[in-house]
């Protein structure tokens, strides 16, 4: 992948995961990095579209509540954040934690704090399909039979 | 994007932003008035004021006109990050940010319709300094004030377009004056 995939990978798990899992494994990496802020977090709405298919045209599929906010840490990187709801925490952490993956503590946040909120992610989904596949109902078709 | 377009805008955008409009309400309301607006650190050659007013006035729904002087990759980055205004050619732009001789022809920009005179263009024209070669007279201006304008012919023809016409908010630095379409400069 290359640099800005990897970057628009962990900022959308940043994003979908459960904001109190970001802050315990931000902290579990070390004390927070002191900061500025660029933009305090703040609260607004964006348009979700869809496209019905992949091939017919753009519609508003309806607004979303997304956080946003952008710092400095006092070395200089700069993180984003754009999280879906109003967890300003949330975003403080996921912007902390953009910045800090940007650098040479990449690795060590990837493998501390991404790697374990995809699990997470990925356990959710599959415990979400198990329950779905619980109630499923297979149809099938008897050999028919000649006579 | 570089570290220095991300920084400067106001530290409290509520309260940065409330105070700012404020001074440009005063400065519109009363012509011939110098207020001063801080709180914005645009990269230069961006003034104080202007970076004020942009923040202030400016978002994703006002196209924005950049001199060429003004446009180097910082402010217009500034502009990106802290406006999210999009940049527009001369005639469609809602505000425009350059010195006199920048604007110039200043009949390009949008002056309204007569159905919509609002859908004109606010210039924010940077002066080297504030005068008083010119008296000032018409809505908000009790007797008379006193301003040094560009180039007064300029904003007599734009009056004499009343209602339409664009507005104009002079900045030097960090203090602003405003001079709506109303104001009659006379030579």
């Amino acid at each position: 992948m290359s640099e800005a995939e990897l970057r628009k990978d962990w900022m959308g798990v940043l994003a979908k995961a459960d904001p109190s899992s970001v802050a315990v494994l931000l902290d579990g990496v070390g004390p927070r990095p002191g900061f500025t802020w660029l933009r305090t977090p703040e609260v607004g709405a964006v348009m979700v579209r869809g496209r019905a298919g992949g091939t017919g045209a753009p519609f508003n599929l309806g607004e979303m509540t997304v956080t946003r906010c952008a710092l400095r840490l006092d070395d200089g990187r700069v993180g984003h954040a754009y999280i879906p709801g109003r967890d300003k925490a949330h975003a403080e952490a996921a912007a902390i934690c953009d910045a800090l993956l940007q650098g040479s503590d990449g690795p060590r946040l990837q493998a501390e704090v991404i790697a374990p909120l995809k699990a997470e992610a990925d356990t959710a989904r599959r415990q979400e399909a198990a329950r779905a596949e619980a109630t499923k109902v297979d149809f099938f078709t008897m050999v028919r039979g000649e006579g | 994007m570089e570290a220095r377009a991300l920084e400067g805008g106001f530290a409290d955008p509520a309260i940065g932003a409330a105070l700012a409009f404020r001074s440009v309400l005063d400065a519109m309301s009363r012509p011939g008035s110098i207020h001063a607006v801080t709180g914005a650190n645009p990269p230069a050659p961006l003034g104080v004021a202007a970076g004020a007013v942009a923040l202030t006035l400016c978002d994703h729904d006002t196209p924005v006109w950049l001199a060429p002087s003004l446009a180097t990759r910082e402010v217009l980055d500034w502009f990106a990050f802290h406006t999210g205004a999009p940049m527009a050619a001369r005639g469609k732009a809602r505000f425009a940010f350059g010195t006199w001789t920048d604007t110039d022809p200043v009949t390009d920009f949008a002056i309204g319709s007569p159905e919509y005179p609002d859908r004109s263009a606010t210039l924010v024209i940077e002066v080297p300094e504030f005068g008083d070669a010119y008296l000032l007279t018409g809505p908000g201006i009790r007797n008379k004030a006193q301003m040094t304008v560009p180039d007064p012919a300029a904003f007599q023809m734009n009056q004499a377009l009343f209602p339409l016409g664009w507005d104009a908010i002079l900045t030097c630095g960090d203090r602003l004056a405003g001079l709506p379409r109303t104001t009659i400069v006379e030579g």
